[in-house]
C-alpha cells in the first residue's frame, strides 16, 4: 500500500523540539521517522536537528540516538550495527540524518567508508544549502549566487561563486545498492524512498531537499511550497539509482520559472541577470546530461 | 589454548584479544600497529575469533564505529599509533565521555614532524586529558595480561571508562618473546560480558552523546572525573584477582623494584623499564642503593603510591620519552605534583630520553643513578639523554 496523508501512521516520533518554524529538516526527519518506525536507531552529527533534538535533559527524538562526531555519521552508523548484529538484535533500522555539510564535506568520507562496506543503514542528507546551525555558512552544497554569513552578496561579488557538489551521483559511483533524491515539496514521493531504502539489503542514500526559512529568506508556511518549486522550476530533481541504473522520477516537459523561485528568497537577492543566465545554463546543462545518461 | 608461545608484542596483544572474543573490532592500519590488525583479520578468517571486523576507512572512523558498538552494548576493540591516534582525538573524548568500555592497544610512536616511524610516548602522553584510562606494558607478556586486565576494568560498573593499553612500539610490538597465555575458560570467567548501564535499547529507548548546558554539564564531568578516580581500585583490584587466577601480577597502578631503602629511585615506564630494572641489579650488585618505579597507569595517576614509594629517598629521577615543548616531561610534572600533593620532600630530575626511536642504553641509565647518587641534579631543566649536541647547537 502506497504511503500517503492516509496511510501514514500517526504516531509521531520527533516532536516538541525546538527548530524554528517552518524547518524543512525537522519535517524530513518527522516524516522518515513515520516510515522507520519505533525500533529505529537514529544517528544526528552535531547539526540543527541534533541542537533541537537533545539538549539534556529535553528529548524530543523518542528513539534511540547517538550524536557522533561531525565526520563520523556513517561510521558510527556502522558500529551501531555490528554492535546491534554481534548481539543479535532483530527488526530494527539504523538511519543516519546529516545536513549537507555533514554530508558532502566533513561527513564524506566517513560516509564513502560506509558504502564501500554495503553496511545495511540507511544515510539521509537533508540540503538546506548551507552551515544552517553555525548561523548560515557556504557548505558544499550550497547553489551558485546564494548570499550566506562567510559568502556574502555585495556588489563586487554575489554571493557563493561555486555551484553545488553532484553529491547523489558521488554516491551513486561507489556503486551503492540504492540512492535516491527527493524533496520535502514531494512527501510522498519522499516516503516512498524511505520505504524502498529501509527494505534495501544494504547501504542506501537518500538526499532530500529541505528548505530553511531561516537561511533561505522564505517564511515558515512556504518550506513545502518552495521545496516543490526547487523541482518543478528544475533546480533540483527526484531520481534514483538502483540496480546500477539512474531513473528521472519526474522529467518536466516544461520548467516553472526559476527566476520566480529564486527571487521569492532573499538568499539571493544579490543576483542580477548574468547571475540567472548562469544558473539556468548549468540547469540546462545538468538536465541534458541527466536525460542524455538516464533515460532508458 | 593456553601454553608457551614465541611472539612478538603485537602478537601478544592480538592473541589477548581474541581471548577477550570483542563483539566488534574496527582498526585502520599504521605502523608499528599493523600486526595486531592482520593477525585479528586472520582469526576472523579461520574462525577462531567470531567479531564482527570493520574496514574503516580511517582512525576517526574506527573510533567512531567502536563509538557507535559501544554505545549498542557491544564488546569493542581497536587499535593505532601515533598520527592515528591524533586523528582519533575528537573521538575518544566522545568515548569517555559518554562512558564507552572501548579497549584500545596503541603502540608508541613518534609524531610529526619531523616524520618518524620509531618509538617514543609523544603520541599517548598528549592525550593525557582525554578521560581514557592509560596503561602502560613493559614486555609482551606484560601486555598479553593487561589487554585481559584492561576489560575487567573498563567495563567494571563503577568505572565504565575507555582504557589504552600502551606497547612502545618496535622495541615491543615488533621483539620476539615468550609469553605464557591463559586458559580460555579461565579468561571467560574472569572478564564475563556485562550489560552496559548506559546502552542503547530497542524497548527503553535512550540518547548518547547527547548535548549538556551550563545548567547540567559540570555534573557530567564530575561524574566522569570521579569515575576515573574510583579507576585506581579497580585496577589494583583486577591486578589482584589477575595475579590469583593466572600467577602474573604486576603492582596494579605502579611497580616498586627495590626501592625500600633505595637512596636514589628512578622513575619511568614502558619497555624501559626493563632496561633500568636491569642496571638496578647491576648496581645493587655493586652495593649501590638504588630502585625502579615503573609507572604502569598514567590515568588515573597513582599520587598515592608515587609519593609512598619516594618518600625515602635522597633523589629521584624521572626519565620519559616526551616532553612539553617549552616546560618539561609531563611524567616529572604529575610525579612532582603527586610528591607536593602527600608533603614529599625530595629533590628530582627530569631526564627526557629516546625522542624519536634513540635508544637509552645501560650506560645512560647508569648516568643517570650515579648523577643522583652523587646529588649532582641538574638543577631545574630537563636533561635530554643521549643527545648529539655536536649537531643541535647544545
Amino acid at each position: 500500500m502506497a504511503l500517503n496523508a492516509k496511510t501514514i501512521t500517526n504516531q509521531e516520533l520527533f516532536y516538541g523540539h525546538k527548530a524554528c518554524p517552518g524547518c524543512g529538516a525537522a519535517l524530513a526527519i518527522r516524516l522518515a521517522l513515520k516510515v522507520l518506525g519505533e525500533r529505529t536507531i537514529v544517528v544526528i552529527p552535531p547539526n540543527c536537528m541534533s541542537t533541537v533534538g537533545y539538549i539534556y535533559p529535553h528529548m524530543p527524538v523518542f528513539v534511540n540516538s547517538v550524536i557522533p562526531p561531525f565526520a563520523g555519521t556513517a561510521a558510527v552508523m556502522s558500529g551501531v550495527l555490528a554492535g546491534a548484529e554481534a548481539q543479535g538484535l532483530k527488526d530494527y533500522h539504523v538511519v543516519g540524518f546529516a545536513g549537507d555539510g555533514g554530508t558532502a564535506d566533513i561527513g564524506l568520507q566517513a560516509l564513502s567508508g560506509m558504502i564501500d562496506r554495503n553496511d545495511r543503514a540507511i544515510f539521509i542528507c537533508y540540503d538546506n544549502e548551507a552551515y544552517m546551525n553555525t548561523g548560515v555558512q557556504k557548505s558544499g552544497l550550497t547553489p551558485y549566487g546564494m548570499k550566506t554569513t562567510n559568502t556574502p552578496a555585495g556588489k563586487r561579488i554575489h554571493g557563493s561563486q561555486s555551484s553545488k557538489k553532484r553529491m547523489f551521483e558521488i554516491v551513486a559511483a561507489h556503486g551503492i545498492p540504492y540512492a535516491a533524491t527527493a524533496s520535502v515539496g514531494y512527501p510522498e514521493d519522499f516516503l516512498a524512498k524511505v520505504e524502498k531504502a529501509m527494505n534495501t539489503d544494504g547501504t542506501s542514500y537518500i538526499h532530500v531537499m529541505a528548505p530553511c526559512p531561516t537561511g533561505w529568506g522564505t517564511e515558515s508556511d512556504v518550506t513545502v511550497d518552495i521545496g516543490k518549486e526547487a523541482v518543478d522550476c528544475g533546480l533540483w530533481y527526484l531520481a534514483e539509482y538502483e540496480g546500477g541504473e539512474f531513473k528521472l522520477n519526474r522529467d518536466p516537459k516544461e520548467f516553472a520559472s526559476a527566476e520566480a523561485y529564486l527571487k521569492a528568497q532573499s538568499r539571493f537577492s544579490a543576483l542580477d541577470e548574468t547571475d540567472f543566465a548562469r544558473i539556468l545554463q548549468e540547469r540546462d546543462d545538468a538536465w541534458a546530461r541527466m536525460r542524455r545518461d538516464w533515460k532508458k | 589454548m593456553s601454553g608457551k608461545l614465541f611472539v612478538s608484542g603485537d602478537e601478544a596483544v592480538a592473541l589477548a584479544v581474541r581471548q577477550t572474543k570483542p563483539h566488534v573490532i574496527a582498526a585502520y592500519p599504521i605502523t608499528p600497529q599493523t600486526i595486531v590488525v592482520e593477525r585479528l583479520s586472520d582469526f576472523v578468517e579461520d574462525g577462531s575469533l567470531e567479531s564482527q571486523y570493520l574496514y574503516v576507512e580511517s582512525e576517526h572512523s574506527a573510533m567512531c564505529a567502536c563509538l557507535g558498538a559501544s554505545a549498542i552494548g557491544a564488546r569493542t576493540f581497536t587499535a593505532t599509533s601515533s598520527q592515528g591516534l591524533l586523528y582519533m582525538v575528537e573521538g575518544l573524548h566522545y568515548a569517555s565521555g559518554s562512558r564507552f568500555p572501548i579497549v584500545m592497544m596503541n603502540a608508541n610512536r613518534s609524531l610529526a614532524a619531523p616524520w618518524s616511524i620509531y618509538n617514543d610516548q609523544r603520541d599517548s602522553l598528549s592525550e593525557l586529558e582525554c578521560g581514557w584510562i592509560q596503561l602502560y606494558a613493559e614486555n609482551a607478556q606484560e601486555a598479553y595480561d593487561t589487554i585481559l586486565q584492561a576489560y575487567r576494568i573498563a567495563e567494571d560498573p563503577k568505572v565504565m571508562l575507555p582504557v589504552m593499553v600502551n606497547l612502545d612500539g618496535f622495541v615491543l610490538t615488533h621483539t620476539y618473546e615468550l609469553i605464557q597465555t591463559a586458559e580460555q575458560e579461565k579468561v571467560d570467567a574472569y572478564i564475563p560480558y556485562r550489560d552496559f548501564c548506559n546502552k542503547l535499547d530497542l524497548d527503553q529507548p535512550k540518547a548518547t552523546c547527547i548535548t549538556a548546558g551550563p545548567p547540567y554539564n559540570m555534573e557530567f564531568r564530575y561524574q566522569q572525573h570521579q569515575a576515573t578516580l574510583c579507576a585506581a581500585e579497580t585496577i589494583r583490584e583486577a591486578d589482584r584477582e589477575f595475579g590469583e587466577k593466572f600467577g602474573r601480577s604486576y603492582g596494579g597502578l605502579v611497580e616498586t623494584y627495590r626501592c625500600e631503602d633505595a637512596e636514589a629511585i628512578l622513575v619511568t615506564l614502558g619497555s624501559v623499564a626493563g632496561t633500568v630494572r636491569c642496571v638496578v641489579d647491576a648496581y645493587r650488585e655493586a652495593g649501590k642503593k638504588v630502585g625502579l618505579l615503573k609507572i604502569r597507569c598514567m590515568r588515573p595517576f597513582p599520587a598515592k603510591e608515587a609519593a609512598a614509594a619516594l618518600k625515602g629517598a635522597k633523589a629521584v629521577g624521572v626519565l620519559e620519552k616526551d616532553v612539553s615543548f617549552g616546560f618539561e616531561g609531563v611524567v616529572h610534572t604529575n610525579v612532582n605534583s603527586a610528591l607536593k600533593e602527600w608533603n614529599v620532600t625530595v629533590p628530582t630530575a627530569n631526564y627526557v630520553g629516546g625522542l624519536g626511536g634513540r635508544s637509552i642504553s645501560k650506560e645512560d641509565i647508569g648516568g643517570i643513578f650515579d648523577a643522583l647518587l652523587s646529588g649532582n641534579l641538574n638543577g631545574s631543566e630537563a636533561a635530554f639523554v643521549n643527545l648529539r649536541r655536536d649537531i643541535c647547537g647544545a
